[in-house]
């Protein structure tokens, strides 16, 4: 399927929208999950947020987190080609700029808070 | 994917977009100002306008991921036909339902 | 002396190796020339006016659909080697030659076609060529049906019935010429399933086309068109 056709920017656009998207939607009947324990007060949210200290969980809300910037600014760069007819050449470099600054950022502020 | 479902998943995609970004401030916000569980839930807690916001943002989830999911396993999978079409009927059910009692949970705690 | 792995059969076969002379300003189209005319007789291949202007040569060469009559061996092959395939995406007929009858009726199911109507007009139509309709059609019409986009784009491989990008662009022409009578029925042949909706906007198609053609935007565009077409069947 990876053909020389392939390492190019819109295929690799498409394919992260396409993986992120995949990953979110594996991941939010977790997230509602687990948000829903709050219905058992602060404490069972507390107890089961203790759990997500361990840190491959937290490696795994970073991923999520990264997944869900990189589908909302992939996805915006679909609407933008389907419905302002933007002629894309600059706007994968600009997105991807835009993911990786979100990226480092959101690195940089989970691993502060 | 028929022109109805496409103009569905788009409109769901842009409500998304702005939605998202403000989670996502939101959360950077929380995980920056070392909030603890309770303290949000302090704040969700009988906020008519979050309350709105997110159930606005759950239904948009339940519209756009099970059409996005669709699309992926048709060209992916061999699944399609009216089976793949129940079983993300109910993928979009499933979503509503957890994400709404989600959405109560931190209404009410 | 270059190395040349040629495909030889039809959907199932290998790759045949020659050694062919390396000349200047030499292009793929001479190398299958050279191969099938003092080597192996048995080779099968298109090609017409061999100048970059019908599109019967197009195939695969190191792994990217082109023309071979306009691709130059010398910014074409790596370390002296060339891999040269028919088309993906299409039947095999034999070695480098593809069946593109399902392309062109694919074509067709677009309602790629200009349609007169019934009655005939009074008189000449005026077509501004400065107006933003006969722009986006002029941009897209001086496709020659080569095959390449169809050969690059990944939905096609992965949806039997994809219209494709060179049918799907062929529609938005037509959408764009005021003179053409069947507009309802060409937007209602492109909301299918598979039609301009199951494009994911890779833009394979957009980088490989030889005629500068962006069938990605004028696809884009046929989404704009049933968008409104369904909003306002809705209403």
């Amino acid at each position: 399927m990876i053909g020389a056709a392939h390492k190019q920017s819109g295929f690799l656009a498409a394919l992260a929208h396409r993986l992120s998207g995949i990953a979110l939607a594996v991941f939010l009947p977790i997230h509602f999950i687990a948000l829903a324990t709050a219905l058992d007060g602060a404490d069972a949210l507390d107890r089961f947020l203790i759990v997500t200290a361990d840190p491959l969980v937290k490696l795994s809300e970073l991923v999520i987190v990264l997944a869900l910037a990189t589908h909302m600014m992939l996805g915006l760069r679909v609407l933008a080609i389907e419905f302002l007819d933007f002629r894309e050449r600059t706007l994968t470099a600009l997105s991807t700029c835009i993911i990786l600054v979100l990226g480092v950022g959101l690195l940089f502020l989970l691993n502060a808070g | 994917m028929s022109a109805l479902l496409f103009v569905a998943q788009r409109v769901s995609a842009a409500l998304l977009a702005a939605a998202g970004a403000v989670h996502l401030v939101t959360i950077l916000y929380v995980a920056r100002s070392g909030l603890t569980a309770g303290d949000v839930l302090g704040r969700t807690h009988g906020n008519a306008w979050l309350f709105a916001f997110y159930t606005l943002f759950v239904i948009a989830v339940a519209i756009h991921a099970p059409i996005g999911l669709r699309t992926v396993l048709r060209e992916w999978t061999p699944w399609r036909g009216i089976a793949l079409d129940v079983a993300m009927v109910a993928f979009a059910a499933l979503l509503l339902a957890l994400g709404l009692r989600a959405v109560v949970a931190v209404f009410v705690a | 002396m270059l190395l040349v792995r040629i495909w030889r059969g039809t959907t199932s076969g290998r790759f045949q190796v020659f050694a062919v002379p390396r000349r200047e300003n030499q292009t793929v189209l001479d190398v299958v020339t050279q191969v099938q005319r003092e080597q192996d007789a048995t080779l099968s291949y298109r090609f017409a006016c061999r100048v970059g202007m019908c599109g019967s040569c197009a195939m695969v060469v190191n792994g990217r659909p082109r023309w071979a009559c306009r691709t130059r061996v010398s910014e074409a092959a790596r370390d002296d080697r060339l891999q040269l395939e028919p088309l993906r995406n299409f039947p095999v007929v034999k070695d480098l030659a593809v069946e593109m009858t399902e392309f062109f009726d694919k074509w067709r199911a677009a309602k790629g076609f200009f349609e007169p109507g019934t009655a005939p007009a009074d008189d000449f139509a005026v077509v501004s060529p400065g107006s933003s309709e006969r722009q986006a059609a002029d941009a897209g019409i001086e496709c020659i049906g080569c095959g390449i986009c169809h050969s690059a784009c990944d939905v096609v491989a992965w949806d039997k019935d994809y219209l494709g990008p060179a049918a799907l662009n062929r529609a938005w022409t037509l959408v764009n010429d005021v003179r053409d009578q069947a507009g309802e029925e060409r937007l209602a042949a492109v909301s299918g399933a598979s039609g301009c909706v199951a494009c994911h906007t890779h833009m394979s198609c957009t980088k490989l086309c030889p005629q500068a053609i962006a069938p990605t935007y004028a696809i884009a565009g046929l989404k704009r068109a049933i968008v409104s077409r369904a909003l306002r069947g809705a209403t």
